[in-house]
This record gives C-alpha cells, sequence and structure tokens, in this order.
C-alpha cells in the first residue's frame, strides 16, 4: 500500500490549517453530530439541492451526500494554487484564441495539428472569430488532486460549462449556519462573492453593439436537467433571468428574450448546453433546445455566448498532455500545476506500456467523463482488467493511462467516528476582463473508504472547503 | 418579466384554484344525492357534476355511461389520468411552481409543495376511510395555506399580478360551473324555481360554497333562487361571486397597465366584462334562463383568458 498524505495529521502532529478545528470534531458528541447531519440533509432537500445520476435510474430528487468536516488550505497553499489556476485558465484561453486565428502553436510544431483542428470539439463554425476581450472559456474549472504538502496535479480541466459551483455556495451556508462559532473562531475567506464576481466576467464581455447596462442570461436545458436546480440558482444569485431556448428568439442583428413586456434585447448567454444543441441552423438541426440563428447574431457581434462555442477542444483528454506546453509557449513562464504523467493508447509505445502495466494505472476514456468507463487498475479484479485490455486493442486512440496516484485523504464523517478518506477539489476560476477567483471550491470525497473515486454519481459526496487567513 | 415565467405562475394560480373547484363540485353532488327523490326530474346529481367540470366524455371512457358515486369521486379527486382532477391539479401546480420556484417565496412554495405531497400520501390511505367531506376538507385547507402565503409574502410586483388574475379567471370560472350545476340537476322546468326541494338544493351550493352563514348575514330569511343568483353573481361581498372575481382580474390587468405603462387588449375585455356585471340586475338573469346566461358568461371567461395569454403570456407581446 502506498502511503497517503493526510492533510490534516502530520506525523501524528495537527497540521498548521487544521489546528481551528482540531477540539470542534474531538468535543463533539456522537449524538449531536447525527442531529447536525441530518439538519444538513433536510436544509439540503428544503433548498431543493439535488441531483439526478445519469444512467442509474433511480430517483431525480436524491442528495449528494455532504460531510460536515471541511477540507482545509492555509493562505499560502492556497496562494500557490491561485497562482497556477490562473495561469492555466490564461493559457488556455490563449491556446483558444490561436487555434481559431493562426494557430502558431501547431505551426511551431508543439501541438499535433490532427489533434486540434480534427478533433470533435474543435468548431469551424467559430474559426475566424475573435470573441469579446478575446476570451472563450470564461469559467474554467481545474480538477486537482494533492499527493503531498507541496504536490498538486492538475486531473483535467473544463473549459466549457464547469458545474458544481452551486454546491460550493451552499456548503458554506449551510456550515455557517450549523456550526457559527467555528466561523467566529477562524478567519476563513468568504466564496459568497462569487455570483457578484461572475456577473461581473460576464458585464465586462458585452459585445461591441450593446451600449447601456448588458442584460445577461442564464440558458438552461430545461427543468428536467439534472444540473436545473444549479442554473436557476445562479440566474437567481446574479439577479438576472433564467431562460430557456424558447424563450430566445433572432430578429435583425440581435437576440431577444420573449417577455410579459414585448421583446428585450439580450447582450450575454450564459449557455448551460453543450454546442451541438446551441442553433438548429448551424449544429444539429434536429435541437429544440438552441435558438435558429443564434451563431449569426454571435459571428456578427450582436451577443456574446459563455462559454464560447468550441472552446471544449482546449479541456479534451488528448489535448490536456499539451497544456503545459501552452504555459509555456503563451506566457512564456514554467507552469506552476503539475500535470500528471500520461500515457497516450494512440501512441503505439505508450499502449504497449499501458497494457503491460494495466494492474496498476488508471485507464480513462479519452471522451468518458463522470467516472463512468474507468479503470483503477490496483482497485480491479483480473476480469475487469482483461476486459479493458479488449477495450484498449481494439480502440487505442479511445483511451489514457495515467498512474495510479496516491490522492491526500482529510478526515470525514464516518459510522465509526472520524476516518480519512480521499478527497480532490475543482475550483472555479473567472476569465473576463479580470481573470478571479474566489478563495475555495468544491471538495469532492469518497466516502468508501479506499476508494479513489471522488465522484457523486459513483458515491462520492462534498465537503466545505476554507481557506483560513493568515496561518 | 420572462412571458413563460409568468404563464408559469398564471398557470400554477389557476390549477390551485382549480382543485379547490373540484372538491367543492364534489360536495354539492354528494349533499345533493342525500335528497329523497320525490320530485323526478334529471336526478343524477353525480351526472351534473361530471357535466359541469366539462370531463363527461373522459369519464365513460374509463368507467362507463354510468355515473356512480364512488366512480365520479375516484375521477374527480384521485385519478390523475383525469387532467382536471384534484390530484392532476396539485401536482400541475406544484410542477409549474418548481420551474419558477426563485419567482416564489420560500414560504408560497413549500404550501404547493406540502399540499402535492399530502396529496400522495392521501392516495394511499384506504378509500373507505376518506368522506367526500374530507376531501373538499383536504382541498380548502391546502388552498387556504396556498393563498395566505402567497398574499402575506410575496413581493407585489407583475408576477403577483399574474398569479392573481390567474386565481380570480379560474375563480370566475368555477362560480359559473358550480351555479350550473343546478341547471342539470333542477332545471327541467323554470317554474318549480323557488319549490321547497328547489330551496334545500339550492342550499347545498351555498353549502359548497362554504357561504350559508354569509347568506344569512347579507339576505336574512328565506333561501331563493333569486337571492342566490343576486349574491353569487352579483354581489360584492360575497368574495366567489361572478362580479366579485372578474373584478379581481381587472384590478390585476390595470395594475399591470400602470406597470408596464401601457394597456393591452386584455385590459380593455376585462374592463368590457365588469361593465356587463355592473349592468345586469337578477331579472334579466332569469329572463335570459340561467343556463344561457352562465353559459354566455363562460365564453366570456374564456376570451378573456385567451387576451391575456396573447397580451402577456406566449411571448408574442410587441
Amino acid at each position: 500500500m502506498p502511503e497517503y498524505f493526510n492533510e490534516m495529521y502530520e506525523n501524528g502532529k495537527v497540521r498548521g490549517p487544521y489546528a481551528g478545528i482540531e477540539g470542534w470534531a474531538k468535543d463533539m458528541p456522537v449524538d449531536l453530530r447525527g442531529l447536525k447531519q441530518s439538519e444538513a440533509e433536510n436544509l439540503f432537500r428544503r433548498i431543493g439541492i439535488t441531483f439526478a445520476v445519469y444512467g442509474e435510474g433511480g430517483s431525480p430528487d436524491r442528495l449528494i451526500p455532504f460531510d460536515m468536516f471541511p477540507r482545509v488550505f492555509s493562505a499560502d497553499e492556497w496562494g500557490r494554487l491561485e497562482r497556477g489556476i490562473k495561469q492555466r485558465a490564461r493559457a488556455l484561453n490563449a491556446f483558444l484564441a490561436d487555434v481559431y486565428d493562426r494557430g502558431e502553436i501547431v505551426r511551431a510544431g508543439r501541438i499535433p495539428a490532427h489533434l486540434v483542428y480534427q478533433n470533435d470539439a474543435y468548431e469551424i463554425a467559430v474559426a475566424g472569430f475573435t470573441p469579446p476581450q478575446g476570451i472563450f472559456s470564461h469559467i474554467v474549472g481545474i480538477d486537482l488532486v494533492r499527493t503531498g504538502p507541496d504536490e498538486f496535479y492538475v486531473l483535467e480541466d473544463n473549459c466549457r460549462t464547469p458545474s458544481g459551483v452551486s454546491y460550493m455556495l451552499e456548503n458554506r451556508e449551510i456550515m455557517m449556519r450549523m456550526f457559527p462559532q467555528l466561523f467566529q473562531g477562524n478567519r476563513i475567506a468568504p466564496v459568497e462573492t462569487y455570483p457578484r464576481q461572475l456577473k461581473r466576467t460576464f458585464d465586462s464581455v458585452a459585445p461591441k453593439k450593446c451600449d447601456g447596462e448588458p442584460c445577461v442570461v442564464v440558458l438552461t436545458p430545461g427543468h428536467f436537467n439534472s444540473a436545473y436546480y444549479e442554473h436557476s440558482f445562479l440566474a437567481d444569485m446574479m439577479g438576472v433571468e433564467l431562460v430557456e431556448g424558447s424563450d430566445l428568439f433572432v430578429e435583425g442583428e440581435f437576440c431577444w428574450m420573449r417577455t410579459t413586456e414585448g421583446p428585450r434585447k439580450v447582450d450575454v448567454i450564459y449557455r448551460r448546453l453543450d454546442d451541438p444543441f446551441l442553433d438548429p441552423l448551424c449544429f444539429r438541426p434536429d435541437s429544440m433546445l438552441g435558438v435558429p440563428g443564434l451563431m449569426n447574431v454571435y459571428r456578427s457581434g450582436g451577443v456574446t455566448i459563455c462559454s464560447a462555442p468550441g472552446a471544449g477542444v482546449a479541456d479534451d483528454k488528448a489535448i490536456y498532455t499539451y497544456v503545459p506546453e501552452m504555459v509555456r509557449f503563451y506566457l512564456g513562464e514554467e507552469p506552476i500545476l503539475q500535470n500528471v504523467p500520461t500515457w497516450q493508447c494512440a501512441k503505439k509505445d505508450d499502449c504497449g506500456y499501458v497494457l503491460e502495466n494495466l494492474h496498476e494505472l488508471v485507464v480513462k476514456e479519452v471522451h468518458g467523463s463522470g467516472g463512468y468507463g474507468m479503470l483503477v487498475g490496483p482497485k480491479s479484479t483480473k476480469d475487469e482488467i482483461e476486459l479493458f485490455r479488449a477495450k484498449i486493442e481494439e480502440n487505442p486512440e479511445g483511451y489514457i493511462a495515467q498512474p495510479t496516484l496516491a490522492l491526500s485523504t482529510c478526515p470525514t464523517f464516518v459510522e465509526q467516528g472520524v476516518a480519512p478518506r480521499h478527497v480532490d477539489l475543482r475550483p472555479y476560476c473567472l476569465v473576463g476582463q479580470d481573470v478571479t477567483l474566489v478563495p475555495g471550491g468544491l471538495t469532492r470525497v469518497a466516502l468508501t473508504e479506499g476508494s479513489l473515486v471522488v465522484n457523486s454519481s459513483q458515491g462520492g459526496g462534498v465537503k466545505d472547503t476554507w481557506v483560513i487567513a493568515g496561518v | 418579466m420572462l412571458s413563460r415565467t409568468a404563464n408559469n405562475l398564471y398557470w400554477m394560480a389557476r390549477f390551485m384554484e382549480r382543485a379547490e373547484t373540484n372538491a367543492r363540485l364534489l360536495e354539492v353532488a354528494s349533499r345533493n344525492a342525500l335528497l329523497p327523490d320525490v320530485h323526478g326530474g334529471n336526478r343524477n346529481e353525480w351526472d351534473s357534476v361530471l357535466q359541469a367540470s366539462g370531463t363527461r366524455d373522459a369519464y365513460r371512457a374509463k368507467f362507463g355511461d354510468e355515473a356512480v358515486a364512488r366512480n365520479v369521486e375516484t375521477h374527480m379527486f384521485f385519478d390523475r389520468d383525469n387532467p382536471s382532477s384534484v390530484a392532476s391539479c396539485l401536482h400541475a401546480a406544484r410542477e409549474n411552481a418548481r420551474i419558477v420556484r426563485t419567482a416564489l417565496t420560500t414560504q408560497v412554495w413549500e404550501a404547493v409543495n406540502e399540499a402535492n405531497a399530502e396529496m400522495t400520501q392521501l392516495t394511499r390511505l384506504e378509500r373507505s376511510r376518506i368522506s367526500t367531506s374530507d376531501m373538499k376538507d383536504f382541498a380548502l385547507k391546502h388552498m387556504a395555506h396556498v393563498r395566505g402565503a402567497l398574499v402575506s409574502t410575496q413581493l407585489r410586483n407583475d408576477g403577483f399580478d399574474f398569479m392573481n388574475m390567474g386565481y380570480y379567471l379560474e375563480r370566475a370560472d368555477s362560480t359559473a360551473r358550480i351555479l350550473d350545476v343546478k341547471y342539470y340537476v333542477l332545471l327541467p322546468n323554470v317554474s318549480m324555481v323557488g319549490s321547497g326541494l328547489d330551496n334545500y338544493q339550492w342550499r347545498t351550493v351555498l353549502h359548497a360554497m362554504n357561504a350559508q352563514r354569509a347568506f344569512a348575514w347579507v339576505y336574512g330569511g328565506e333561501v331563493t333562487a333569486r337571492k342566490i343568483v343576486d349574491f353569487l353573481v352579483l354581489n360584492r361581498q360575497a368574495p366567489r361571486s361572478l362580479i366579485s372575481s372578474a373584478e379581481g382580474v381587472l384590478e390585476h390587468l390595470e395594475r399591470l397597465a400602470r406597470l408596464y405603462g401601457r394597456g393591452t387588449t386584455a385590459t380593455s375585455r376585462g374592463r368590457m366584462l365588469v361593465a356587463q356585471l355592473n349592468e345586469i340586475t337578477v331579472e334579466d338573469i332569469l329572463e335570459e334562463g340561467l343556463h344561457e346566461f352562465l353559459q354566455r358568461v363562460l365564453g366570456e371567461v374564456l376570451n378573456l383568458g385567451a387576451e391575456i395569454n396573447a397580451s402577456y403570456l406566449n411571448g408574442e407581446a410587441r
């Protein structure tokens, strides 16, 4: 068994950031804990945060398990993470602006052309177009894991519409409500400014044709979508309308929404809809969710779409390998955050190595997400491994492999008391005129003992994430 | 406000009110059915309820031609296959509310959500343990809860107006329908208006409206068809009278016109309906024939609904 980094205890001593909560956790009577836990669940249910698990059927009103033990970073730790995250978000945007323009990075031979231009996520419809401020990905979610005091790795980037930020905000709300004394005793940086910063980011990328206060809307696929709660929550917190495709229409050079007082011009669309559904005239003709003609308005500068169609080409698992290269190429800096070493089964040598070492690697589908279609070698049976071997041999381009990382653990409330469980982190970086990051993010925790898969669809839970000032 | 949001708010309110109407209709039928059958005529109260609710064909397709008490109750209260059963209405109200959650206060949302949740629980109870009166009480209790939360906590913006329009419009529709039940039950023969049996049956209408005492305070003495028509159509003191309901719709149309700085064809149509009800007398109504009059009003209400839809809700407003 590898040695896992425990974020709270090091050599039997409590690490600095956790000093303020050690006593709290130790002194909490078991019955109070049970009480608080069910109080938290009631609060979540009342607020209505639930999520549907794809492919599992069952109730769409399932709650995501919330663990009350916070995950804590010191200001120093966070400072370094913040610089790394912002750096990466800037590089990813520079890459997008480049590959939809002259493609200098491809010309310079730093990234193979076919990975970019033959990528399914590459959107020919925006080639040659520069969105306002040159920004393609306005919300960059970067999934991080930790393996040591100073070792952070990026698992993947999310440049389209990363979800889960409502949990970050609600987890904090609920913790503050249940344990106010913790917040009096510790200087915990607030995250509640996120919706305002998000709105400011959208305002800053309003199209040139917009004069006056920009009209921002959140575009949702509808109330049957599993993330509908988040869509309505964000719209509400920003004080903007939550619209569906049928609420919008294109006329003249603008996009309008249907209101009780007649049409109102829309300037910025925060879409929580995938590219193919945005505009049936430009993408999938059978989509009923989008707005016919929207892309024409977009390309003529009548409306801004956040994130831009085609932003997905930067967060593809095949492109991921080259992100450190982007940082060097566009920013002339050394990457602060590390990539996980990745073998691409599409490459013959890599594939050979992967097939020989399946029992100790993590194998992922290039286009998969949500923890589905994934093999964790050390935790799998012989049969499962052989099944994956056959899959990889059949379609090597579809898979990548990474070493099994020794994910850090954070103390977590379990039935028997408190025990270490593996965690990851998704911070949400906003890119507009400024690049901003609220001090916090979504910590996901694998609640099953020994499990390394933190996805909510696979039995993962969430924690409040703190950044403590001055430790 | 988004047209779709306004539409959801409006329909949430309409469905809540419709659930209440159906519970009241059931109550009228069950009390009328308790009467001894001495006068002949159309004595199938249960059938008349189906007719008044406009779902007789759907009922027959499922339960057969005979309107049996228990089946009608199932159809009108529990049956999710009937889109205007109380259960269906509560579910539809809750779905509309869920879509526009952020436009509602927590209190309103919780009241709507709870009504639907308790309906589900009620469905699981043994049927013999639920009387028709229980059904009406259940519906009335939850409607009052939602309405109270709405009036005391909602922001007085345009969304408030759309919800209220939904309530009052549905209420006008409902009062006209409940009154019309009487036509099917009793009025093959106009001369019967005023006879003893007639009075008893008319009183059940008041009972269903929870208005016996109010009626006694306002009119005193004998219950006559004339007084009841006056009370339920033309009296502003009666909260469910046609004129109160129509004025309720108009009040919110006028508020909206002030807020938006312009009236619409819906505003004018609302004014016309109220003006008509202001001018008409009980004599006019009885001369025209109660049923004919009520059908005409139902038509006007339908048209007003269509105008509200076209002017604000369907997204075609210019």
